[in-house]
C-alpha cells in the first residue's frame, strides 16, 4: 500500500512538473520571438562619418563669427533611403585665410542644439544653460556639459569646404563617435 | 520565502485564487475533449504577445504598411518568425473556434442554465472573425486590400445604411490613410479589449457553471490541477508546433523559399488584381455568392448567413426540444459540410481557372521582384514606386499592351501569352545584341517572320542583299562580316555585352573601319558616324542603343530611320500613345537580356 501511494505521489509529481514545464516553453515561445525583434536595433549600426561638401569660403566671411549650416546627406531610416536629408547642423567659423573651424551643434550634454550668442561671443544650451566660447570649449565650469562642443574634420579644397560630419555620445566627457 | 508568501496572501488573497483556479473540480476526471478552451486562451495570448511586438515595428498607413511589414519580414532578425506566428496562429484560432464550437453543442453544454455563456462564446467567435478579416488588410499588400475591398464594399449593400457604414468604417469614400488607422484601431484596440471583457465574463461563467462533463463519468472526479492542466499544456504544445511546422513549411518544400508569412506586393488601385481571395475560411463565404446573381447579392451575403448564425444562437431553446438536441448537432454538421464543400469548390475551380493561376504566378513574381528592389532601400513615396519606376516589371506589361499586336518577345507577348494578331515585327528579344544581329544577317533568317518577314522589307532592298550576297562570302569576307556585327552590337552598349565588346576592342574597331568604308556596302543606303543627306535606311550610329531605341518608338518615321518607306509601326512617342517615362521603361527592358532578368528577381 505505501509502496502504491508512493508510485503514485512520483506519478503525480512527473505531471505537476511536465504540465510547469511545457507551461513555462509555450508561453516564453512567442515572448522570445518578440524580444529578438525588438532587441534588433542593437545589431545595426548608425550612420557613422560622411564627408559633405557644406558650403563655399565666399559665404563664411572673415569676421571671426560662426554661421549655421544644415547638414544634407543621404540617410536611411528603416526601410526608407533619402538620397538627400537633413542629418544635423554645423557651425562653421573662418580661422585664416584658408582655414575653417567646424562645430557640431549638438550640445554635448543632453543633445540640444547649441545657439551662438553675438554679443557674448559664445555658444549657449538653451535646455541646461552650457555655456561654450568661441572655439568650443567649456566658457562657464559650472556648466553641465561633460565636455565642450565636438569639433569636426574640415578640409577647404580651392573654395570649398568640406566636413567630416559626424555625432558623438551624449553625457560622456570623452568623445565617442555615434557607431 | 514563506514569509514573503505570507506577506503577499495576506494583500491579495492570491493563494485563495489559485487555489479556486487549480482545484476546480472536474467531473469524470480529465479528459482530452475539453482542452479547446484552454488552446483558444492560449491563442489569445500568443496573439497579444506577437501583437504587441509587431506594433513596435507597424507603421499604419499607405506609404508605409507594406513597407513596414516589409522590413519586419525581411530585414529585422527574426521579424519572419514573429510575423508566421501571428499568422499562422490566427489561422489555427478559427480551426479551433470551431472544434471547441462542435465539443460544445456535441456535448450539450450549452442547454440550461449555460445559454448565456453559450451566446458569450458565439459573440467571441464573430470577433475573432472580425480580427482576421481587419488583420488580412494591414499589410497593404494586393491580396489584402482587394480581398478587403470586397468585404467593405458588401458592409456597403447593407439596407438603408450600407454606403454611410461603408463611409464610415473605410474612413472616407476611398480606401486610404484613414482605412488603414482605423482597420488598425480596431485589429489592436476595440477587438482584443472587446474580446478580453467578454472572455472574462465567459471564463467566470463557466466555472459558475463548472464544466459539462462528457456522460458517462469514466472516472472519479479529480481536480484541474494537474491531471486537466497537463492535457491542456501539451495540446497547447501540440498548436504551437503546428504553427511552427507552418511557418516552415515553404523551405521543406522549397529550398530557397522565404518562411513565415506572405507578403504579396504592394497595394495598387490602378492594377486590378484577379488573384485577389480572402483567408482560407472566408473562401465558403466568397464562392457562396457566386451564386447570387446581380441585386440578390445581399441574400447571399446577409440573409442567408444571418439566418444559420441565428439558429445557431437559438440553438439553447432549441435543444429542449425531444429531438432539439440531434437537431442541433445536424444542423452544425451540415453547415459545416456545406462550408467545407464550398471551400472545396472554391479551390476546384480555381484550380481550374488558368487566367487564376497566370495572376498568381505574375503576383507571386511581382512580391519577389519589389522585395528585391526595396532591399536597396524604399523611397519616402512608398514601394509602389519602385514597382512603377522598375523596367522589368513595367517592360513586359508596355511590350504586352502596346508592341505586341505585330512584334514577339522570345516568342510570345512578353508576358507568356499570345496575341490574337500573328507575328508582322521582329521578335525583339536580345535586339542589340551580337546573336541577335548573327541571325539578322543570314540569308536563312532575314526574311522570316522573327526579323523581317512579316513586314514590307522582307523582299526590301536590304534582304535581296544579304539573300544574294551573303551565301557566297569566302572565309576573308565572312571574317570581316563577324567583325561588322560586333562593331554594330557595340554600338547598343549593351551593359550584358560590356565585357566581350572590351575584350574585342580592337575587332571592333576594324568592323567600324569596314563599315564606314566601300567594301562592306553598308554605306550606300545607311549612314555611320558620318551626315549623309542620301542615306534611305535607318541611321546605324548608336544603332540600338538606349537614345536610338527611344528615337525610333517616338518616331520611326523619322527621316533617321525609316523616313517615308516606314512600314505599318506607329509613331508611339510623338502620337502621345507612350509617354517618354514609358517609352524609356520599355527600352531599358528590351535592353536587360531575359537571363539577367531573372536572376535579377
Amino acid at each position: 500500500m505505501k509502496q502504491e501511494s508512493d508510485a503514485e505521489g512520483r506519478r503525480d509529481f512527473l505531471k505537476k512538473a511536465s504540465a510547469v514545464a511545457i507551461g513555462g516553453i509555450i508561453t516564453m515561445a512567442p515572448i522570445a520571438a518578440g524580444v529578438r525583434v525588438a532587441l534588433d536595433p542593437l545589431k545595426r549600426a548608425g550612420g557613422g562619418k560622411q564627408r559633405l561638401k557644406v558650403t563655399n569660403l565666399e559665404s563664411l566671411p572673415n569676421d571671426g563669427i560662426p554661421r549655421k549650416f544644415a547638414i544634407i546627406a543621404s540617410r536611411s531610416d528603416a526601410w526608407n533611403r533619402y538620397p538627400e536629408a537633413p542629418v544635423g547642423a554645423v557651425y562653421l567659423r573662418r580661422t585664416g585665410e584658408q582655414t575653417v573651424e567646424a562645430l557640431n551643434v549638438v550640445c554635448p550634454h543632453a543633445g540640444c542644439f547649441v545657439d551662438f550668442r553675438p554679443e557674448k561671443k559664445g555658444y549657449f544650451c538653451p535646455c541646461h544653460n552650457s555655456v561654450f566660447a568661441m572655439d568650443g570649449k567649456i566658457a562657464d565650469p559650472k556648466s553641465p556639459s561633460p565636455r565642450g562642443l565636438d569639433e569636426l574634420k574640415v578640409e577647404v579644397n580651392g573654395s570649398e569646404v568640406w566636413v567630416e560630419f559626424q555625432n558623438f555620445r551624449t553625457g560622456s566627457a570623452e568623445k565617442i563617435p555615434v557607431a | 520565502m514563506k514569509k514573503i508568501l505570507d506577506w503577499i496572501d495576506h494583500r491579495t488573497g492570491a493563494r485563495k485564487l489559485a487555489h479556486e483556479a487549480l482545484y476546480e473540480n472536474v467531473p469524470g476526471g480529465s479528459r482530452w475533449r475539453y482542452v479547446w478552451g484552454s488552446t483558444l486562451s492560449f491563442a489569445l495570448v500568443v496573439q497579444f504577445i506577437t501583437g504587441i511586438f509587431l506594433w513596435m515595428s507597424y507603421s499604419p498607413s499607405s506609404q508605409t504598411a507594406w513597407e513596414s511589414v516589409f522590413y519586419i519580414q525581411n530585414v529585422l532578425s527574426g521579424g519572419w518568425l514573429l510575423r508566421g506566428i501571428h499568422h499562422f496562429m490566427a489561422q489555427m484560432m478559427t480551426v479551433l473556434l470551431v472544434l471547441h464550437l462542435m465539443q460544445v453543442v456535441i456535448d450539450g453544454a450549452y442547454k440550461a442554465p449555460r445559454e448565456v455563456n453559450f451566446w458569450f462564446g458565439l459573440i467571441l467567435l464573430q470577433l475573432t472573425l472580425a480580427l482576421s478579416l481587419t488583420g488580412y488588410l494591414l499589410p497593404w499588400d494586393q491580396k489584402g486590400y482587394w480581398a478587403t475591398k470586397v468585404s467593405t464594399n458588401i458592409a456597403g449593400i447593407t439596407p438603408f445604411v450600407g454606403p454611410m457604414l461603408q463611409r464610415v468604417i473605410i474612413g472616407g469614400v476611398d480606401y486610404g490613410h484613414s482605412t488603414l488607422t482605423r482597420f488598425f484601431a480596431l485589429h489592436a484596440g476595440v477587438l482584443p479589449g472587446s474580446i478580453v471583457a467578454l472572455l472574462v465574463g465567459h471564463i467566470y461563467l463557466f466555472r459558475r457553471h463548472g464544466i459539462t462533463a462528457k456522460q458517462p463519468l469514466r472516472k472519479r472526479d479529480e481536480p484541474f490541477w494537474p491531471e486537466q492542466v497537463l492535457k491542456d499544456a501539451v495540446a497547447c504544445l501540440a498548436v504551437l508546433a503546428t504553427v511552427l511546422f507552418l511557418i516552415v513549411l515553404p523551405r521543406l518544400r522549397d529550398h530557397g523559399a522565404a518562411m513565415g508569412a506572405e507578403l504579396g506586393a504592394p497595394a495598387d488601385p490602378s492594377e486590378a488584381f484577379s488573384a485577389a481571395r480572402p483567408e482560407w475560411y472566408f473562401l465558403f463565404l466568397f464562392q457562396f455568392l457566386k451564386y447570387f446573381p446581380g441585386e440578390s447579392e445581399i441574400i447571399g451575403a446577409m440573409v442567408i448567413p444571418g439566418i444559420a448564425m441565428g439558429i445557431i444562437f437559438l440553438m439553447p431553446f432549441l435543444g429542449k426540444w425531444k429531438l432539439g438536441h440531434r437537431f442541433n448537432i445536424m444542423f452544425l454538421c451540415v453547415m459545416l459540410f456545406g462550408a467545407g464543400l464550398l471551400t472545396y469548390l472554391a479551390k476546384w475551380q480555381d484550380g481550374h481557372d488558368a487566367n487564376y493561376q497566370a495572376a498568381v504566378r505574375e503576383a507571386d513574381e511581382s512580391a519577389e521582384r519589389v522585395r528585391h528592389l526595396a532591399m536597396d532601400g524604399v523611397p519616402p513615396t512608398g514601394a509602389l514606386t519602385l514597382l512603377k519606376n522598375d523596367p522589368m516589371t513595367q517592360g513586359p506589361k508596355l511590350f504586352a499592351a502596346r508592341c505586341a499586336s505585330c512584334h514577339r518577345y522570345g516568342g510570345n507577348d512578353a508576358m507568356g501569352g499570345q496575341p490574337k494578331d500573328g507575328q508582322s515585327g521582329a521578335d525583339l528579344k536580345g535586339f542589340g545584341s551580337r546573336e541577335w544581329l548573327t541571325a539578322f544577317l543570314d540569308a536563312e533568317h532575314i526574311s522570316s517572320s522573327n526579323y523581317f518577314g512579316g513586314t514590307k522589307f522582307a523582299d526590301g532592298k536590304m534582304a535581296k542583299f544579304v539573300k544574294k550576297d551573303f551565301p557566297k562570302f569566302d572565309a576573308e569576307k565572312k571574317k570581316q562580316l563577324e567583325s561588322v556585327i560586333k562593331a554594330l552590337s557595340a554600338e547598343a552598349g549593351l551593359d550584358s555585352q560590356a565585357a566581350k565588346d572590351k575584350a574585342d576592342a580592337e575587332t571592333i574597331k576594324q568592323g567600324r573601319e569596314l563599315m564606314a568604308g566601300p567594301d562592306m556596302r553598308c554605306m550606300e543606303c545607311h549612314q555611320f558616324h558620318k551626315k549623309d543627306e542620301d542615306a534611305t535606311a535607318p541611321d546605324l550610329t548608336g544603332w540600338a542603343s538606349r537614345e536610338w531605341m527611344a528615337a525610333i518608338i517616338t518616331n520611326p518615321a523619322h527621316e533617321r530611320f525609316y523616313g517615308k518607306r516606314n512600314d505599318r509601326m506607329p509613331a508611339f512617342g510623338v502620337d502621345g500613345i507612350l509617354d517618354a517615362r514609358q517609352i524609356s521603361l520599355l527600352v531599358d527592358w528590351l535592353r536587360t537580356p531575359e537571363a539577367v532578368r531573372v536572376s535579377s528577381k
